[in-house]
């Protein structure tokens, strides 16, 4: 397949390869240990070995088999001791006869509401995803000891406090769903929503969320929301290629050439979201975000948008989803139905909790400028530029306090 | 697997169970009862504690051991109970704490 240029488009396909097969190969030796945290050191070291020799080598033509044969060596080396373990190594047929996707289970564990948040999203990029501690690392910017010190610690809670490694039973489903949901949508806001673009050599988590989502949309069907997180995601990431000018600059979304947009993503994942919205009619916070992204996808151009429909949707989504943050973009929707008065009404209410917040200062500077008040635009705009560290969003604000671009949207 | 729930009190919880009437208290009581019972079958060993104040610290860190009045962490949460209990895992011990009916605060710990 690929040969030994090791460059970026190379190292991709590889961590992809690497993707389809490791989650699969520890979830089959979870299950046969009995042991999740031997089970995934395993499956690590020949992730890291593959990572290594694969650019040099090629990859195998059967990856799955060379990752299992691998593992396998490392197990029956490591596990000398462990003469119950060996045995049943020394059984493993590959790939496994008769059995059903088992990462599942795998999902649920890495994501138990008993581990840190941190540790969940480390936990379900290693042993989901198949990702190095260093690719993790990188991809957050944090020192690699810290990665491994997150999944150390979790993999011992996991063993010391009987962390199950099963599915939920159907009381806690909807719980522990959202628990899983939640780092799945973290990790996409994290690869998509703050990259800057600048950090070409960091795996884009956008691509491992949305096979994440895509996953647990094959394995858990009968699920509205997981097939609301991935029509998000996937609206989201149809419109990508117009987020960034040629310089690297972030575009607002009312400046985007929307040509660019992929339009049949945009119409597949409306699609996939509308059958799952009629099938269960069971509305959730992913479900009724994609749909207020399908509302912009959809307008031919920013002045089309059904600012109506967006304000409906909203205001379901506070109904079972209630947060400060979701009431700014509210007011920015109401901005377009009843008038920048309205919407800068709704932000008073706002202020405390938000303060600290970039964005609310930033779309008050708007709302402030559109009504004529560009002194006052002028202070929320510097507050909103000592709020931010995203380079992207700094660029921006610092192009707006330029006298000479007044009215640049942000957002 | 073995775990201790450890029951833990707020000076809020303290204050509304001194607030309540005979027949609230009662009440409360009963549905600890009840909780005692319905989960008879995993639970091996429990125990309520006296209050904290009748709590006294032993401290063997420095030369000779130093007595002192009250528990060893000073805090707005109280121990002031525990359970033994044998479960599957911890998502059993889990559902165990969260339909526990008293004080507000429960902390899971396996046992070594």
């Amino acid at each position: 397949m690929s040969g030994p240029d090791g460059g970026r488009g190379s190292r991709e396909a590889l961590a992809r390869v690497v993707r389809e097969h490791a989650g699969r190969l520890a979830a089959c030796l979870v299950s046969l240990l009995g042991d999740f945290s031997a089970a995934e050191d395993l499956v690590q070291d020949a992730v890291e070995t593959a990572l290594r020799r694969w650019p040099v080598e090629g990859v195998p033509d059967r990856p799955d088999a060379w990752l299992l044969t691998v593992a396998r060596r490392r197990g029956l080396d490591v596990l000398r001791r462990e003469t119950n373990y060996r045995a049943k190594l020394a059984q493993l047929r590959w790939p496994e006869p008769g059995k059903g996707d088992d990462r599942l289970r795998l999902i649920f564990t890495c994501c138990h509401p008993a581990l840190s948040p941190e540790a969940r999203i480390a936990l379900t990029l290693r042993v989901v995803c198949g990702l190095s501690t260093a690719q993790i690392a990188a991809a957050f910017v944090v020192p690699e000891t810290t990665v491994a010190q997150r999944i150390t610690r979790a993999k011992r809670k996991i063993a010391v406090a009987g962390v199950p490694y099963r599915i939920p039973a159907a009381d806690e489903l909807p719980e522990r769903l959202g628990a899983v949901l939640a780092v799945v949508y973290l990790l996409f806001n994290e690869g998509y929503l703050s990259s800057t673009g600048d950090r070409a050599e960091a795996r884009d988590l956008a691509d491992d969320a949305e096979w994440l989502a895509a996953l647990l949309a094959g394995l858990m069907p009968g699920e509205p929301e997981v097939a609301g997180l991935l029509a998000l995601i996937r609206l989201h990431r149809a419109r990508g290629a117009a987020r960034f000018d040629s310089h690297g600059r972030l575009v607002p979304l009312a400046e985007q050439d929307r040509t660019l947009w992929d339009h049949a993503a945009i119409a597949e994942a409306t699609a996939a979201l509308t059958r799952a919205a009629r099938a269960h009619r069971r509305p959730g916070p992913y479900q009724l975000q994609a749909a207020i992204v399908a509302c912009h996808a959809e307008a031919a151009g920013f002045e089309q948008t059904d600012w109506a429909q967006i304000l409906v949707l909203y205001d379901m989504l506070l109904a079972v989803a209630p947060s400060p943050v979701t009431r700014l973009h509210r007011a920015v929707a109401l901005r377009y139905v009843k008038g920048p008065a309205a919407a800068l009404a709704e932000l008073t209410g706002l202020e405390e909790t938000l303060s600290r917040y970039p964005l609310l200062h930033a779309t008050r500077a708007e709302l402030l400028r559109a009504l004529g008040d560009t002194s006052q635009a002028r202070i929320s705009d510097e507050r909103a530029l000592g709020l931010t560290a995203n380079p992207a969003q700094q660029a921006l604000l610092h192009q707006r306090l330029d006298p000479a671009h007044g009215d640049v949207r942000c957002g | 697997m073995k775990y201790v729930l450890m029951f833990a009190e707020t000076e809020e919880f303290a204050t509304r169970l001194e607030a309540m009437d005979e027949l609230e208290r009662e009440a409360a009581y009963e549905a600890v009862m009840r909780w005692f019972a319905e989960n008879s079958g995993k639970i091996t060993h429990h125990a309520h504690l006296a209050p904290a104040h009748t709590a006294t610290t032993v401290r063997l860190d420095g030369g000779e051991p130093v007595v002192t009045d009250g528990p060893f962490v000073e805090g707005k949460e109280v121990v002031s109970g525990y359970a033994e209990v044998e479960v599957a895992d911890l998502d059993e011990a889990l559902k165990l704490a969260r339909s526990w009916p008293a004080c507000p605060v429960v902390e899971i710990r396996p046992i070594a």
